[in-house]
């Protein structure tokens, strides 16, 4: 809108560090675009993942059933794996902050650290109740067990909020006003806090982690399941989180509407990249598909007037081009497009599996029989993980140049130290060696059989379940 | 504000040095622990100890990053800019120490375990050293302000920085060993407690004379730092640290392992005090002041109050964690870590 290029007039703050020469900012973004590539995915299991450890460790309270508990047990293994995982990788993502763009912490650290601060609460008590849920088992009496387990859910929501409200801000930076001089003041760090973009951003993130671990789980289990095993164990592995999964899918295509319209009220210069939209246009269309190239989408299929639908509900509404801004402002239109385009494509598809799947079980009470919904099912999981990262890059290299919207541009925020290149490959190497081993981890986890979970049970002072 | 904010972060610091300082110090020990059938009791006397506490006891770290990038952010921008060879390296080392530790109960083999092992304890060594480097060359006056305006080498390469790595690698030793005695007192096993406590005695007498070394390293390297390690606050801190080093080590010969316990943490509280007391007003000596490098006031209130509920939060939940650790609740039943793999 008009509000954001009248304030980029006014707004440019100078960073507070001086000025920067990075010969290797692409580097930098590499680094930090890799980072956030291996910690998201792995966050939305500490997110999503705790909630369906409760609920089947309920169902083991309720029912009796060793099946259940066997489940809850190896799943809660799974999880501290991951979880510390996710802190050693976020641990990387907070140094990275100060280390990769010095400019942006010593200039905005102000505005945006409380939000981490509380963040910071989270995991710490994230930390200490998962040790109490996983270590407690047998030695806590069940209720108390189960309810040792509630903060870990409570935490994992509240962690991401936080985390999430930094890049709304960054979206759409509020709370703070910029002297001529460039200078950052008045900083109202609550309201940077609650910025408008923050919400639907929260909410769409809280459904794909939901989606994440669903599908990714459901999609380990749906494997022995095309493999004939159909045992009590291996149906509740499979349906709770296919359940959860399924539930999220339909609501998230509504969710991410939501988010498309806000890019369009707020940055419209990153819509017109989701379209490759060069000219101003009222009844902008969709193309899928094709390349961007001179200034228009080449080979796509056109869906006429779609654009202007989406993004303002409004089959001839008047959408802003790329046009409107100096070439140095707009973000690399292809990458942002492609990736938007495989969210959507992948979204859409994932909640036509999720509306088959509660369809077949509101109707018949019963999992789907064709073992083709089990093939997708497994193909599901790794698609949401594509997904996830695709809307990530969607609304991070969509707000390129910029790393604080219309505000600061990223070349101004990056260290001026040497060596980035030395440092990226010194840590995908150590990525890389953190992805294999969780791989191998987990499998080693799934090669033993369930009954092994409730065999430890020796000296316990609460009888097993019957 | 500055001042609360500044005390925030150097009780935040404390914590990690001390409680994630033993975790790292255990990696030592597990590091010098000796071929896999001779260690094999003490490793798995350590693994019991850390494995339930060891995130948490982490979770300090990211939590004075927060701090300190939010209440004093042209400090934090000027030193990760310059230091951040050594920031890199630990960040490193806490992946490679976090996933060796987390996999190796599961390897399936001892010569798998050996190689997560080593994973562990060389990285438990590097973090400690690389975190103390960083911090030598803040407090020897190496860090300017500007984006990555000192020598990306010998503001880390140097006799003060590399003293106060050695320091903490040592204290973080001598922090494990001591809390190992406990656990070993706990878990009932006289042997480990006599062993654990042996090195509790010769680490702590080694970390009190690398303290003193550091002393006369400063004086010809840092002068200023040492000018005010010995007149006012500074003197009377470094002072209770030494009283307090040397009341734990009569403890720990004695055998009062739990109250060594406190003592060991206020003497490490002294000397990050010290310090700060030292280069005080300075957060970057001779170029940044505690007050110029704050943030506005709205931020540094808010801080506070985030910080301060969620304290109210943690210290709570930290407290039933440890009690149920020190009660062993969570206790996994001890066993040699080489025996896993051998029966
Ligand atoms: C499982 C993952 C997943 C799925 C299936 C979808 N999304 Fe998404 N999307 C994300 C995961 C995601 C995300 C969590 O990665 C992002 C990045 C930033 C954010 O708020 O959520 C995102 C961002 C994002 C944005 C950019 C927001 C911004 O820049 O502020 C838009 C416009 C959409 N999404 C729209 C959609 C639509 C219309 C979808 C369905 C058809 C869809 N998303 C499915
Ligand atoms: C706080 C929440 C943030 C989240 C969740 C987030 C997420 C992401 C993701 C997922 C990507 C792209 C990943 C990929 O390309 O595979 C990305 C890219 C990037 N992020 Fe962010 N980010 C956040 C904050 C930041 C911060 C604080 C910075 C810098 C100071 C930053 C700067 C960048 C840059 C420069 C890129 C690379 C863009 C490119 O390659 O063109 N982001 N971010
Ligand atoms: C979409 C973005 C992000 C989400 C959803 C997210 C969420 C999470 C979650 C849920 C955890 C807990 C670990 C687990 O359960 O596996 C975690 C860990 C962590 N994250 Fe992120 N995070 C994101 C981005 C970031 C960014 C940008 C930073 C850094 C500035 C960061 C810093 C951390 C830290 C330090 C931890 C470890 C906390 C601990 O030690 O317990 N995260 N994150």
């Amino acid at each position: 809108m008009a509000l954001t290029s009248v304030l980029a007039a006014a707004q440019s703050a100078a960073p507070a560090l001086g000025p920067v020469d990075q010969q290797h900012l692409l580097w930098a973004r590499e680094l930090q675009a890799m980072s956030f590539a291996f910690h998201i995915p792995l966050v939305c299991f500490g997110v999503g993942f705790p909630a369906i450890v409760l609920f089947v460790e309920g169902l083991s309270l309720r029912t009796g059933d060793p099946a259940y508990r066997a489940l809850a047990k190896r799943w809660s293994k799974a999880m501290t794996v991951l979880f510390a995982i996710g802190v050693v990788t976020g641990t990387i993502l907070s140094f990275e902050l100060g280390l990769l763009w010095p400019g942006f912490t010593g200039t905005f650290g102000d505005v945006f650290g409380v939000a981490f601060g509380i963040e910071g609460t989270s995991f710490f008590i994230e930390a200490i109740f998962i040790a109490i849920y996983v270590y407690g088992w047998e030695r806590l009496p069940p209720k108390v067990h189960l309810l040792s387990g509630v903060p870990i859910v409570v935490t994992g929501i509240t962690g991401s909020l936080m985390v999430i409200s930094v890049n709304g801000w960054m979206n759409h930076p509020v709370g703070f006003d910029v002297t001529p001089g460039g200078r950052v003041t008045n900083v109202r760090p609550w309201k940077a806090l609650f910025n408008p973009n923050f919400w639907h951003e929260f909410v769409h993130m809280y459904f794909a982690a939901f989606m994440v671990a669903g599908f990714v789980v459901a999609g380990i289990y749906a494997v022995s399941w095309l493999r004939g095993d159909r045992s009590r164990y291996v149906r509740a592995a499979l349906a709770v989180p296919l359940t959860a999964a399924a539930l999220a899918a339909p609501v998230q295509v509504l969710v991410g509407d939501w988010n498309g319209r806000t890019v369009a009220n707020y940055q419209p210069t990153k819509l017109a990249a989701f379209e490759g939209l060069y000219h101003s246009e009222h009844g902008a269309p969709i193309h899928v598909g094709g390349i961007y190239h001179d200034n228009k989408v080449k080979f796509g299929i056109p869906l006429p007037n779609l654009l202007s639908v989406l993004a303002k509900h409004d089959p001839n509404a008047r959408i802003q081009g790329l046009e409107e801004v100096p070439p140095q402002d707009r973000p690399p239109v292809n990458t942002v497009r492609y990736a938007f385009q495989l969210m959507v494509g992948i979204g859409t598809l994932l909640a036509v599996l999720g509306v088959v799947f509660v369809l077949t079980w509101w109707r018949h009470g019963r999992l789907p029989r064709t073992p083709w919904f089990y093939r997708a099912v497994v193909v599901a999981g790794p698609a949401a993980v594509v997904a996830l990262i695709c809307g990530w890059v969607t609304t991070e290299v969509g707000r390129q140049p910029w790393i604080v919207y219309d505000v600061m541009r990223t070349k101004q925020a990056v260290t001026n130290a040497g060596g980035l290149p030395v440092v990226f490959f010194g840590m995908l190497i150590v990525y890389l060696g953190l992805a294999a081993v969780a791989v191998w981890m987990t499998r080693r986890l799934a090669a033993r059989p369930p009954e092994a979970e409730l065999s430890d049970t020796e000296g316990a002072p609460w009888p097993k379940p019957a | 504000m500055a001042e609360t904010c500044l005390i925030l972060a150097l009780a935040t610091l404390t914590a990690y040095v001390v409680l994630g300082g033993a975790d790292f110090g255990g990696g030592f020990w597990d590091l010098t622990a000796g071929g896999a059938q001779r260690g094999g009791p003490l490793r798995g006397l350590l693994e019991r100890s850390i494995t339930p506490v060891w995130e948490a006891n982490h979770v300090w770290l990211p939590f004075l990053l927060v701090v300190l990038w939010t209440a004093f952010p042209r400090f934090f921008g000027s030193v990760t800019s310059t230091l951040y060879i050594p920031l890199f390296g630990a960040t490193a080392g806490i992946i490679l120490r976090g996933t060796a530790f987390v996999l190796r109960p599961h390897a399936t083999s001892l010569g798998q375990a050996r190689l997560f092992g080593a994973g562990f304890a060389v990285s438990s060594v590097l973090v400690p050293f690389c975190f103390g480097a960083a911090i030598g060359g803040i407090a020897s006056g190496r860090v300017p302000v500007g984006n990555a305006g000192g020598d990306p080498w010998s503001s880390w390469l140097n006799p003060t920085s590399i003293t106060v790595g050695v320091l903490a690698v040592i204290t973080g030793a001598y922090l494990a060993a001591i809390f190992l005695a406990g656990d070993a007192e706990r878990a009932g096993e006289p042997e480990l407690e006599r062993a654990t406590r042996r090195r509790a005695l010769i680490s702590g007498v080694v970390a009190g004379a690398v303290a003193l070394g550091a002393l006369a390293v400063v004086r010809s390297d840092a002068r200023e730092l040492y000018d005010g390690l010995t007149s006012g606050a500074g003197l009377a801190l470094v002072i209770a640290s030494a009283i307090l080093g040397i009341a734990t080590l009569v403890l720990v010969w004695t055998e009062r392992l739990t109250v060594a316990r406190f003592t060991a943490a206020a003497a490490v509280a002294c000397v990050i005090a010290g310090w700060a007391a030292a280069q005080s007003p300075y957060l970057l000596p001779g170029e940044l002041t505690l007050d110029q490098a704050a943030a506005s006031n709205a931020t540094l209130v808010a801080l506070v109050i985030a910080a301060g509920a969620g304290l109210a939060l943690v210290l709570p939940s930290l407290f039933l964690l440890y009690r149920l650790v020190l009660r062993g609740r969570l206790d996994q039943p001890y066993q040699p870590l080489d025996m896993r793999w051998r029966s």
